[in-house]
């Protein structure tokens, strides 16, 4: 077998606008996007650019109007494997108050397993697991709405990780989230990773949570206009902007400097790698 | 404001009352009405009275959270033991104007009292210690021979189970678009009947606007995690009926046997 989780061929989609006169706006036009086993991706765009609308093709909530979406080799557009390609991809959205269907926790988390058929024993030790993964364990019996925004998004991430999916598609998880929360659900992610191998999709429009990532896919008016290393695509600054993307401040602050004439590299992230460059750069004059 | 309306009438606890099944406290509930239709002699009612009371002293519910719940009920419980107060037939033993009251309507009117009380506190037996959610899963479970009439049992369970949730995710909501209603200058709390019904507009159309987007949404997460229906559906927590079930469904059956004889004896 291939190392390809998600492949995407000249995806095209539009919603049928309702209006016979107007011919509708393709959302997607023409996404081809090969996405590879255990790595993790970042899809960076701002509001309308198809992003949200490409996450959904990833598990067949959506089907493409033209070209196809293979998810590890089952077509989407195959209703019988509908089932079987959601198990797989998990998908975790942005508002945790619209995922939870159920007053107690681990009911909640219980709810895809429930879904699968899967004997009770087993769900029982998957529900176990997923808490322990997000760290909601001591929460199990509490009712979700007397939780935090940060508390409720953990518990949707494992309501996902209950079906043992081999690929999360994140949604803008973290943007109803205050800091703490977003750096928890980060931190899901990257421990998801670590531990389990999961091939994880980031749709964002945080550029320092996509910098976390293997690969940054930029998108815009439903294309893909940029497309690798996030150091390498963050570089391009000027572009960016034109989008309406904030780079991180650690870019920003080294291509302030190039452009009044300081000699400092572009691809430094962290802030300690910005502040080795600085070093670097002042000592050697 | 909105945030001390009591949801659900659940009090959790781990007695024996709030560990039965909920299957078996449905049919519970169902066999104790029947048991107290059927009394009608002061043994009939002493025995209810009593089998209420030790249920409610073994789920260690409050009697104040009883009688609590009781109070919108005194209304009816008053106007309906009035009544049978004064239509009683027989002897006399008061006359007053166009109203007489005998033996028999002092009787009835105690026993349509007892009736109502034992009844609603009978009720509440079951809402006080059954969590929504088994109340549901318990109801789901007793409606399956439906299925057989094309009944959409699972759909039913589903939707109540649903609005259950959302109930305080929709109060916490109604309680923004009013604070940013008020915020813009709408009150709520001054003019007549109509005026007030009128400032609940603005509070009601964003409210169900957002209803809709939010049941599309959860529509949609429900369908990425693999829901399709009730069909091949398996639960976390298998209801399964234990010994003390079969005991207080037994118990259900001696009660109403009980009555039945006490009745028949007169006593």
């Amino acid at each position: 077998m291939d190392n390809t989780a998600i492949k995407t061929e000249n995806l095209t989609f539009f919603y049928a606008s309702g209006e016979e006169e107007r011919a509708p706006e393709d959302v997607l036009s023409g996404v081809s996007l090969s996405l590879e086993k255990g790595s993790f991706v970042a899809v960076l765009g701002h509001n309308g650019s198809g992003k949200s609308t490409l996450a959904r093709h990833l598990n067949a909530l959506l089907l493409p109007k033209g070209g196809t979406v293979q998810v590890f080799g089952m077509d989407t557009r195959d209703e019988e494997l509908t089932l079987e390609i959601r198990r797989r991809v998990g998908m975790v959205f942005q508002n945790p108050d619209n995922q939870l269907v159920s007053n107690v926790v681990e009911e909640d988390v219980a709810f895809a397993p429930e879904n699968l058929g899967i004997p009770s024993p087993e769900i029982r030790r998957r529900v176990d697991e997923a808490l322990e993964m997000v760290g909601m364990t001591e929460f199990r019996t509490h009712a979700p709405h007397l939780l935090s925004g940060g508390q409720k998004q953990r518990i949707a991430i494992a309501g996902v990780l209950a079906m043992r999916p081999e690929c999360v598609v994140f949604d803008e998880p973290t943007a109803m989230l205050d800091p703490r929360g977003r750096r928890d659900v980060m931190e899901i992610i990257d421990r998801l990773r670590r531990e389990y191998g999961t091939t994880v999709i980031l749709i964002t429009h945080h550029m320092e949570e996509a910098a976390r990532a293997d690969r940054a896919v930029v998108m815009s008016d439903g294309r893909i206009v940029m497309d690798g290393a996030p150091r390498q695509v963050f570089a391009r600054v000027r572009e960016l902007d034109e989008l309406g993307l904030a780079v991180p401040g650690t870019v920003r602050l080294m291509w302030e400097l190039r452009a009044r004439g300081v000699n400092v590299p572009l691809t430094t992230l962290s802030v300690q790698e910005c502040a080795q460059a600085l070093a670097d750069h002042f000592q050697n004059r | 404001m909105l945030k001390d309306i009591t949801l659900g009438q659940y009090f959790p606890g781990t007695t024996v009352v709030h560990r039965l099944d909920p299957r078996t406290k449905i049919v519970m509930v169902a066999l104790y009405i029947a048991a107290l239709f059927t009394a009608n002699t002061p043994g009939g009612y002493a025995l209810m009275a009593v089998f209420l009371g030790v249920s409610i002293a073994v789920s260690r519910i409050r009697l104040k959270a009883m009688l609590k719940g009781m109070k919108p009920l005194i209304f009816i419980v008053v106007l309906t033991s009035l009544l049978n107060l004064f239509y009683g037939t027989g002897e006399p033993i008061f006359t007053f104007w166009i109203f007489k009251i005998t033996a028999q309507g002092i009787r009835r009117a105690i026993y349509m009292v007892l009736r109502i009380v034992m009844l609603v506190m009978g009720t509440f037996m079951l809402t006080y210690t059954t969590s929504p959610i088994m109340l549901t899963y318990g109801l789901e479970l007793l409606m399956n021979p439906l299925k057989k009439i094309k009944v959409p049992v699972h759909e039913l369970a589903m939707m109540m189970s649903m609005a259950l949730r959302l109930i305080p995710t929709l109060i916490e909501e109604t309680d923004k678009i009013m604070s940013a209603q008020k915020a813009r200058g709408a009150q709520f709390d001054t003019g007549n009947l109509i005026e007030k019904a009128k400032a609940m507009l603005p509070i009601l159309i964003p409210l169900f606007l957002s209803s809709f987007r939010r049941a599309d949404e959860l529509a949609t997460a429900m369908e990425a995690r693999c829901y399709h229906g009730g069909e091949g559906r398996t639960r976390l927590n298998v209801l399964t009926m234990q010994t003390r079930d079969y005991l207080t469904l037994a118990l259900g059956i001696l009660l109403i046997a009980a009555v039945t004889v006490l009745r028949r004896f007169g006593l």
